[in-house]
């Protein structure tokens, strides 16, 4: 057992490890994963239907491109609005502070879907005054809205992000940084900042990745991105193979960027690792 | 505001008995929905920290796949598979028949193997802070295994993954939102008839808007309340 005896003596042959209950549990759940797996696989080969992929792979392509023009950007608008909130959660003025925290209660204690109900539907109430102030062409497309929506709540989420960051670099920095002679602004921006976003990455990551799932929630409001594709291609095909090549495609997207940012993460902080 | 008042009262006139019952279909459906994610959370956890290989793999590919899905893709894979199972099942038994599998079940399991597949991480996290001399302790005084988790270890896990569990509650109360699109009659749903009916889309919409964050509220208040019962033995420390 101990490492010392093994290290001097030769390594005895290891006991065969033995069919306990939780080994032969995990075995068959595995099992049934495989089956699964493999089953569905089966299927989509064996329902390949040429006519079915000239039709709808190209729709299907464009729906992606619509998801992720939409997540991207709000994403980024989002991310510019978060900064003015994230001031306003941390200062000290009650006005500014109760708007800003009034603010990321409203969106984040609301289902995004009711959210961009009350802008895409609920907006309608006020064409006229929105007429007048020449805003109308603007709220009268789903897409704008759905960006509208999407910005003002990943806003919220962001600013809380941003918030908890730079909370999480210590006093010590500040009080290190003024006694160097920096400014308030360079303590910020050379300081807290580079600090604060490696602690941010993560939290930014699963963000997006909450963005790309939540997004699908256009398509009820006749945005076609991918799951806007999606339910149209099965409501004139009434063919399941396309709900499962979405789940594919989803998949990929979410993996492929839990990885990045995993990836990300290790690299940004292999100077606190030895 | 006069016919806000009107729209928004309990009567043959108003809405507010319609929305009512949508804020009950809402409460009952994520109630109904919490155990059952709970339990499956916890059993996949366990089968995170297994220190058998497969199992960890098994539950690892149940969080990568339904953490991985849209919410709503979730919930249609779940209604219309279920619909097409149910129909192949009676196909080869015989029968024809179309099947319309029930709003508020289907709802149900999508948002309870969502609920779980986050509450698994929850529970995996706080497995972790638990150290290893608890059980050792456990076993010191004669306790089984099943005894060691029941009595010294579930109590502590449940005060760590409160704080997480809270969260994902307020996840699964907004996202019974979207079973309303399979037609759940829930707040957003019956809000929404209203605002079709009566063209006030914005009051109606609002309004929904404001009784989600307002069960928000009150249900951040019971969790609230349950950390801080769930603490009372840490607080001299």
């Amino acid at each position: 057992m101990s490492a010392a005896s093994t290290a001097v003596v030769e390594r005895p042959a290891p006991p065969p490890r033995r069919w306990s209950k939780a080994r032969v549990a995990g075995h068959v759940l595995v099992a049934l994963w495989l089956l699964l797996i493999g089953g569905l696989l089966v299927y989509l080969v064996r329902a390949w239907d040429p006519v079915l992929f000239d039709t709808y792979a190209g729709r299907y392509l464009s729906g992606l491109l619509v998801t992720l023009q939409l997540v991207g950007l709000s994403i980024v608008l989002g991310a510019v609005f978060s900064v003015p909130l994230a001031y306003g959660r941390m200062s000290a003025n009650p006005v500014f502070g109760g708007l800003a925290y009034g603010y990321v209660y409203f969106f984040r204690g609301t289902p995004l879907i009711a959210q961009a109900f009350l802008i895409y539907y609920g907006l309608g109430s006020f064409r006229p005054q929105l007429d007048a102030a020449g805003l109308w062409w603007f709220f009268r497309d789903a897409w704008n809205c759905a960006l509208f929506a999407f910005t003002l709540n990943t806003a919220a989420y962001q600013a809380e992000i941003l918030r908890g960051a730079i909370r999480s670099v210590g006093r010590g920095q500040w009080e290190g940084a003024a006694a160097l002679g920096l400014s308030r602004w360079q303590t910020l921006r050379l300081v807290v900042i580079p600090q604060a976003l490696i602690v941010a990455l993560r939290p930014y990551g699963n963000e997006i990745i909450l963005m790309i799932k939540g997004s699908a929630i256009v398509a009820i409001i006749t945005v076609y991105d991918l799951m806007g594709e999606t339910r149209r291609a099965y409501s004139r095909s009434f063919d399941f193979q396309t709900y499962l090549y979405a789940a594919l495609i989803y998949l990929a997207i979410v993996e492929t960027l839990r990885h990045t940012i995993d990836w990300l993460e290790r690299r940004l902080t292999r100077h606190l690792h030895h | 505001m006069e016919t806000a008042q009107t729209l928004l009262s309990f009567g043959p006139e108003g809405w507010g008995d319609e929305i009512a019952s949508g804020v009950l279909i809402t409460v009952s459906l994520a109630l109904a929905t919490l155990p059952f994610g709970l339990v499956l959370g916890f059993l996949v956890a366990l089968a995170k920290q297994s220190e058998e290989p497969s199992m960890r793999l098994a539950g690892n590919i149940y969080t990568t796949i339904f953490r991985g899905l849209p919410e709503l893709l979730t919930l249609f894979l779940i209604y219309y598979g279920a619909q097409l199972g149910v129909q192949q099942v009676l196909r080869l038994s015989g029968t024809s028949a179309t099947i319309e599998i029930n709003a508020f079940a289907a709802g149900m399991v999508a948002l309870g193997i969502m609920f779980s597949s986050y509450a698994s991480e929850v529970f995996l996290s706080a497995f972790r802070a638990i150290p290893q001399g608890q059980y050792e302790g456990g076993y010191a005084v004669g306790l089984s295994y099943r005894k060691t988790m029941r009595l010294v270890v579930l109590p502590q896990l449940f005060r760590i993954a409160l704080p997480g569990l809270g969260n994902l509650w307020l996840i699964l109360l907004k996202d019974t939102a979207l079973v309303s699109v399979i037609g759940l009659t829930d707040i957003l749903r019956q809000t929404g008839i209203a605002a079709r009916v009566t063209r006030e889309s914005f009051l109606f919409y609002g309004l929904a808007c404001l009784i989600y964050l307002l069960l928000a509220i009150l249900s951040s208040w019971v969790f609230r309340a349950l950390e801080r019962h769930a603490e009372r033995g840490t607080v001299g420390r």
